[in-house]
């Protein structure tokens, strides 16, 4: 593992010493860069967040926001094999009291799939075809539990019957490709949860998937929560979804979190102008009011030239409202502004409060 | 049809001939399935199986309906890239149910089509000027000024730079090459567009973007949409009528309004209700939520009668003999079933529950009744519930 030379400014509560945190999950000033030959990519940039057991936190973002890097980061998938070579991880990830950054990646790997589980947005991909879905969830459980193949497929056969497979005697000797789109993200539940992981990272677990077994998978995924009391992250760019599961919000933007706290926080008194604009480009199913969405202007940016100061500044109608210029050349820090809720933003709080009242909420 | 009564519901008509831009009559699309060394036919899937609609001059008709329900290929035959199997289709009087490459050309003006996947649907090869004036070359057209300058007009047309002409199309995000797949299909000045989920590909605040586009550019060139969307919620944002489609077969045609506000249609009313509501508030009132259980039927042999009635809670006997015409039930509302939401039963006598109703009856969590006020859907399943028990 490669230190980072480039600190930069640190986001969220600074880092403390090698204190072990208090919380289950707790990320601390992650950095994830990949190194090419048009410059650093800078994936993740300073990320922090905790997550209590039996909560679920919910990270939204575009594509490229750095959404499923940090989840690979905590499974410790980013130094497997050759592609190890290529990333520089810096920053501290404290799982249940210990840290998996600087950990031995046999270490990791023991935790992994034990520990805390991963479900994949595409099952088919996920999940070998040339061997049976059964087999697959065998595999899993034999990695590590010291029981007869015997034992194991009576468990895997509990676990499909627990994530709603029809006939789960007779399915675990199917193949992926005979199952439908949904019954495969179930299987790969049935997969992640075979162990009874204490950490769960769903990455768009249902955006391959019709809305209603969207729904069904999203019920299963709540109810094994409360049955099985893990963490959970759900990864995704569905505003819908996270209103529905989420008990915590974090919004990235450019490999930073740019606001973070509870869910009803982030959707009833949003505080960053990114949020706004993902707020106002949703249309909503719940709304007869057909106005135009406010789509948020400009493209995502470029993770190997951030722009300077606030990442957002180029697409924020409000980046001149602060004086001196300051979002354009100073980053902005994560900043609480109330219980539990961040945003890292340069607008003041009441130059925040008034555009959202006046200007952003009646238009939603 | 009774056109005049839903005549308000629409945007005014853009021209004042009363008869529909596009009318489609049992319109049937069969894949065949091939076995054997002979490669006799021994099946088919029935991917478009009888449907009729019509699309009028300068609305939006949204299309949706779960993957595989036969909404792509439904957009692929009335653009013609597909050949029905049978059925008719009128583009503006016009039957082109079975015309031939040479005989379709001319159509290709007025019909164009816009792609989900912005990165399939253009060539790699080719700068973005080479693929906006291909309609221009292949339609043998020479606009006003030159193809340049119009392909350049094209480009700010939909928000890109006239500069980006000679560039290619990986140096463009995904959004600007919907931009660009959406230039394209208006080269010609078409009077309809058949966008198969022409946001799907895209993040939310691109999405919006596009949405926006193709918003204005229906006010600016008069434009008739086909918009072909899983997402409920675009489809509600975009749509001035909406056909939903399950297994081969539209199910419901409404107005917008009326479909979101008042369902007729078990199926739609379950796919309404699975939509996740961006509004953490209102988790707890999950109430009139349906859950439909397993997958959609297989295409190849649907069930007989009504499609739905497998996963129908209010199911009864007829639905699985008889199957329910798309009927006008209101002005403005066409739906196919034999116990319509919202709307009085057509057919009372049949009380008689099926197996899978009863299992969906069940299926809406004992916590939530007891939590909020019940729904409609709920008492009326409860009291048919209690009517069979009492005939039992």
């Amino acid at each position: 593992m490669t230190e980072l030379s480039k600190t930069g400014a640190a986001v969220g509560e600074p880092v403390r010493a090698q204190d072990a945190p208090t919380a289950f999950l707790e990320v601390r000033d992650l950095k994830v860069h990949f190194p090419t030959d048009d410059g650093l990519v800078k994936s993740v940039d300073g990320l922090s967040f905790q997550l209590e057991k039996g909560k679920t936190l919910g990270i939204v973002g575009e594509s490229g926001s750095g959404k499923s890097v940090t989840s690979l980061a905590i499974m410790g998938l980013h130094r497997l094999g050759a592609r190890g070579k290529n990333v520089r991880m810096s920053g501290e990830i404290w799982l249940d009291g210990k840290e998996l950054v600087g950990a031995d990646p046999d270490e990791v790997r023991r935790l992994r799939g034990r520990d805390m589980a991963m479900i994949f947005q595409d099952p088919l991909s996920a999940m070998h075809p040339y061997y049976k879905v059964g087999s697959q969830i065998v595999e899993a459980y034999r990695v590590h539990h010291d029981v007869s193949k015997k034992v194991a497929r009576k468990r895997a056969i509990e676990l499909l019957d627990r994530v709603g497979i029809p006939e789960p005697d007779k399915r675990v000797d199917g193949y992926p490709h005979e199952f439908s789109g949904g019954m495969r993200q179930r299987a790969m539940i049935a997969m992640a949860l075979v162990n009874n992981p204490e950490l769960l990272i769903a990455d768009e677990p249902t955006t391959a998937l019709d809305v209603t077994v969207q729904a069904q998978i999203l019920d299963l995924i709540r109810d094994l929560q409360k049955e099985f009391g893990s963490a959970v992250v759900i990864i995704t760019h569905d505003l819908g979804v996270v209103a529905e599961i989420a008990d915590d919000i974090l919004v990235m933007y450019g490999g930073r979190c740019v606001e973070r706290g509870p869910v009803d926080d982030i959707f009833y008194e949003p505080q960053h102008p990114y949020t706004w604009g993902l707020l106002g480009s949703m249309p909503r199913i719940d709304r007869a009011q057909t106005d135009r969405l406010i789509p948020v202007k400009g493209q995502p940016p470029s993770l190997i030239n951030v722009p300077s100061g606030c990442a957002f500044n180029p697409r924020c109608p409000y980046a001149d409202v602060p004086k001196d210029n300051i979002t354009r050349t100073e980053r902005p820090e994560l900043r609480e502004v109330g219980g539990r809720h961040f945003t890292a933003c340069h607008l003041s709080q009441e130059d925040r409060t008034r555009i959202w009242t006046e200007e952003i909420a009646p238009k939603l | 049809m009774s056109e005049t009564d839903t005549r308000a519901a629409v945007p005014a008509p853009r021209d004042d001939d009363e008869k529909p831009l596009l009318k489609v009559e049992g319109l049937v699309k069969q894949f065949p399935i091939k076995k054997g060394l002979l490669q006799r036919q021994v099946g088919a899937v029935k991917a478009v199986d009888g449907i009729d609609f019509e699309v009028r001059r300068g609305e939006t008709l949204g299309v949706v309906g779960e993957s595989g329900c036969g909404k792509s290929t439904m957009g692929r035959l009335i653009t013609r890239l597909l050949e029905p199997s049978g059925g008719k289709i009128e583009f503006d009087g016009k039957d082109i149910t079975h015309l031939s490459t040479g005989g379709m050309r001319p159509l290709r003006r007025d019909i164009q089509m816009i792609f989900q996947d912005p990165y399939g649907s253009l060539n790699p090869r080719h700068t973005i000027g080479t693929i906006v004036s291909a309609p221009f070359k292949l339609q043998g057209v020479e606009p006003e000024g030159g193809v340049k300058k119009e392909v350049q007009r094209l480009l700010e047309l939909v928000g890109l730079s006239p500069e980006h002409y000679n560039r290619y199309p990986h140096e463009f995000s995904g959004g600007q090459r919907q931009r660009i797949g959406i230039a394209r299909a208006l080269a010609l000045k078409p009077r309809m567009v058949v966008a198969d989920e022409p946001v799907s590909a895209l993040d939310v605040s691109i999405q919006a973007q596009v949405v926006n586009l193709m918003d204005d550019l229906q006010d600016e060139l008069g434009l008739t949409y086909v918009i072909i969307a899983h997402d409920l919620s675009v489809v509600r944002h975009v749509s001035d009528r909406i056909a939903v489609m399950y297994l081969g077969k539209i199910v419901e045609l409404a107005d917008r309004d009326s479909l979101y506000a008042a369902p007729m249609h078990p199926y739609t009313k379950a796919l309404l209700s699975a939509v996740p509501v961006p509004d953490p508030r209102r988790r707890g009132a999950k109430s009139e939520r349906i859950l439909l259980k397993g997958d959609v039927p297989s295409p190849i042999a649907p069930p007989s009668g009504c499609r739905f009635h497998t996963r129908c809670w209010k199911a009864t006997q007829v639905c699985t003999t008889v199957e329910p015409p798309l009927a006008e039930l209101k002005p403005g509302g066409r739906v196919a079933c034999h116990h319509p939401e919202n709307f009085e039963d057509q057919q009372p006598q049949d009380v008689v529950l099926l197996t899978a109703a009863k299992e969906a009856g069940e299926l809406v969590p004992e916590s939530v009744r007891k939590a909020g006020t019940p729904t409609e859907t709920e008492v009326s399943v409860e009291a048919e519930v209690a009517d069979e028990a009492d005939d039992n």
